[in-house]
């Protein structure tokens, strides 16, 4: 156990006289966990957007068949019919379901001047009592009955000609924007809200919702609600939690994005090994006489392997601390956005570094010191002491 | 070139690093390829677009229809050779993770235009003959194991028929069409007037229209004048070049090509790390031999391209067979299954590859070949 002891310390206090080489193996595996961190950021932070968006007391109402807000279709008295089904909560003379229309506008962002599908929501009166979380940040709401629009703090962000006090054209219409909205991270703060009636016209979508969004009188009233809407001869609609329908559509972005993620990144680990075995490699045999030395005084196999693999770990301690480090600095909170292919439309996140990513990045650098050391450490134990006392 | 012994014996003389050396930098050439074919996945094949066509698409958004109408005003305009619309159908196969397009078209005028889709002629006339007909694309046939004479029931998303049970639509698989490699072979396309005639609303719609102009170069004004003889209506366009059109549809993933690239930076700048250190330190080992080289005649450029030689070679044999590996991975197929039908490495990048390979090469051998031309025979031999 001295031996060991006796031995690392030895290694770890020479990395300085291996400046150069090491370097190289710190860079090479801090190269690695930079990628693999960043690149899973984007799949966390897209999930906890989507996964965010919803509470288990409110349920999405759609057409049967359809498989998202923009594909549903309701028409207007299927959307009083909807709001008489039992379990939604109700405050004074407000009923707590909200018909809802959800399309795209074309919309340059700020940083290129291609356009993107960004959602454009069609409200009522009910939209933001029955989303609790929803508060303007900035400016005012809009006024029902007029071409005024709401931004999401994201959209805001992103999207070229959202700055409140000024005006959009789109097409032949024309849209003011009179305020910033914030909904806790969800979802909507990616989206542009307008008056359901004036989009109705704009579009021509005569009297005709897309979706009604309901909040109920507690979760556990959702199958009631469901039930009674299911069974109802005068509908063909589906019924869903809304944390539900989100969380669903988080998952073919995040498995793709997990997919390309890991295996780029188990690429360049494998890279970043045979970078540490080579620097590895390079401190056994600048030091070969050294270890013969050690050997031929008493100093066992065991204690020279256990030197070399902890220096190699060390050293990827150091890569994987500064690889999640740079993350860390330059993407986390990074907004940007993507298109989700069941709505076609935009979807506003920023990449989110955890400390669960940051512990796997320093994991995974262990793992490659691991393995980068091993080889060159049997190597060493095996050095025959007099040939190597004779070299150089 | 008698020398190439002499170099290839002093690459090897240290087996264990020259292995791992080559290691890193096969492994950094095989990440070159997987990324780049990535980055081309993500631009779902700008290349192939065609630069005669243009894309006319309502000004909103590519979700709002435009009229079937506009096909007569557009064919008479001068300078157009052929006109034909297409609409998405956005449905579901089984199960919404099976995802495929499949899109309602004119046959005759749609498989004109798209010439690098190719149908065998008794495809194209059962095609004609069958108002259920869809044809699709051999990948995809191949994934769900469809052959000609099937029947294919679809969910419909948007529309529903007028007839038949729910939302389901059943289409006649009447031909498989094929292309080159980049090809999206992953599609079905059907007929529009049978989706028109049996869908409950939205008759006389379509999604988007293509045009195929004369001549390339007038498609700026072409475009303009497009949008001129529709502004003002109920449905006013944009028109872009197919080109711009499916550029900009990609940039709404978000800018992976940008991603990929500064991955491959990183990758490429610590392999030269690696390279570079290895090369310094295999020059200081045999300083005294090169000194001998030089006692014996070798001249100063000599020992300099002696090196130079050397450190490309080892580059261009590792990163030749990790491109080659790369290459054969990306033939193997789309590893999504489906999501990314331009799974190809495009030719352009192999030799963007093999340019790095030289560049790299040369860098990493550059510092230690100067070191070594600039020996002192004396003071090298002096020193052990």
């Amino acid at each position: 156990m001295k031996q060991i002891i006796a031995v690392t310390l030895l290694n770890l206090r020479t990395i300085p006289q291996r400046l150069a080489s090491s370097a190289v193996a710190i860079v090479g595996i801090a190269g690695v966990v930079v990628v693999l961190v960043a690149v899973l950021s984007i799949a966390e932070g897209f999930q906890a957007v989507l996964q965010g968006t919803g509470t288990p007391d409110r349920a999405i109402v759609m057409r049967g068949g359809a498989d998202s807000e923009m594909t549903s279709g309701l028409g207007g008295p299927d959307v009083d019919v909807i709001r008489q089904a039992p379990g939604i909560a109700r405050d004074g003379q407000m009923t707590m379901a909200s018909g809802e229309l959800y399309v795209i506008i074309d919309m340059p962002k700020r940083t290129s001047d291609t356009p993107f599908n960004v959602p454009l929501r069609g409200v009522g009166p009910e939209a933001t009592a029955v989303r609790q979380e929803f508060r303007i940040v900035e400016g005012r709401m809009f006024e029902f009955g007029t071409n005024e629009i709401v931004v999401g703090r994201g959209a805001a962000v992103l999207y070229a000609g959202l700055d409140v006090g000024t005006e959009l054209r789109s097409g032949q219409d024309t849209w003011r924007v009179v305020g910033v909205f914030e909904t806790d991270g969800s979802v909507a703060e990616g989206e542009i809200w307008c008056d359901a009636r004036t989009l109705q016209s704009v579009y021509r979508r005569g009297n005709s919702y897309q979706t009604v969004l309901a909040r109920l009188t507690s979760p556990a009233s959702f199958d009631e609600f469901r039930d009674w809407l299911t069974t109802n001869p005068q509908l063909d609609v589906q019924v869903r939690r809304e944390t539900e329908y989100y969380a669903a559509q988080s998952r073919t972005l995040t498995t793709l994005v997990r997919i390309i993620g890991f295996g780029i990144a188990a690429l360049m680990s494998l890279g970043a090994i045979f970078g540490a075995i080579l620097t590895m490699y390079t401190a056994v045999a600048s030091r070969a006489r050294e270890i013969a030395t050690l050997r031929a005084l008493g100093f066992n196999a065991p204690a020279v392997i256990v030197s070399v693999l902890t220096e190699s770990m060390a050293l990827a301690a150091i890569g994987g601390a500064l690889g999640g480090l740079a993350a860390y600095a330059a993407f986390n909170g990074y907004q940007t956005s993507t298109i989700n292919f069941q709505t076609f439309s935009q979807v506003a996140f920023a990449f989110r570094i955890t400390g669960r990513l940051l512990v796997l990045g320093l994991v995974a650098a262990l793992v490659m010191g691991f393995f980068g050391g091993l080889l060159p450490a049997i190597r060493a134990a095996r050095l025959p002491i007099v040939a190597a006392l004779r070299e150089l | 070139m008698r020398f190439l012994p002499l170099i290839w014996k002093n690459a090897w003389r240290r087996p264990f690093r020259t292995t791992f050396t080559l290691l890193v930098i096969f492994v950094s050439f095989l990440l070159f390829g997987v990324l780049m074919t990535i980055r081309t996945a993500f631009t779902l094949g700008v290349e192939l677009a065609g630069q005669d066509r243009l894309v006319i698409i309502h000004k909103v958004s590519l979700i709002q229809p435009l009229p079937v109408s506009y096909k007569d005003r557009l064919t008479v305009v001068p300078g157009v050779e052929d006109v034909t619309h297409n609409s998405w159908f956005g449905g579901v196969y089984q199960d919404p993770s099976n995802f495929f397009a499949q899109i309602a078209v004119e046959p005759e005028p749609f498989l004109g235009i798209y010439t690098e889709y190719r149908l065998p002629a008794d495809q194209m006339k059962a095609w004609l003959a069958d108002r259920q007909g869809a044809i699709v694309g051999r990948d995809l046939a191949e994934r769900f194991n469809w052959s000609i004479g099937d029947r294919v029931p679809i969910q419909g998303t948007i529309w529903r028929p007028r007839s038949g049970t729910g939302n389901t639509w059943e289409f006649n698989i009447v031909g498989i069409y094929d292309g080159e490699p980049g090809v999206d072979r992953s599609q079905l396309f059907f007929r529009y007037d049978y989706l028109d005639e049996n869908r409950t609303f939205g008759q006389g719609l379509v999604g988007w229209y293509i045009v195929r102009i004369a001549d390339p170069s007038r498609s700026a004004e072409l475009a303009a004048a497009f949008d001129g003889m529709f502004a003002n209506s109920s449905a006013e366009t944009k028109t872009t070049t197919e080109k711009g059109f499916v550029e900009s549809f990609a940039k709404q993933i978000g800018d992976i090509g940008a991603i990929m690239v500064a991955i491959l930076v990183l990758v490429l700048f610590n392999m030269l790390l690696v390279v570079t250190d290895v090369m310094s330190y295999s020059v200081t080992e045999r300083t005294s031999e090169l000194a001998v080289y030089k006692a014996v005649g070798f001249t100063n450029v000599g020992v300099l391209a002696m090196v130079l030689v050397e450190s490309v070679s080892i580059v261009v044999l590792g990163g030749g067979l990790g491109l080659l590996v790369a290459w054969l991975f990306v033939q193997g197929g789309d590893p999504t299954g489906g999501m990314l039908p331009a799974w190809v490495l495009p030719q352009r990048d192999v030799l963007l590859g093999v340019v790095l390979m030289a560049m790299l090469g040369i860098l990493a051998g550059s510092l230690p070949a100067m070191a070594a031309m600039r020996l002192r025979i004396t003071d090298a031999l002096r020193r052990n």
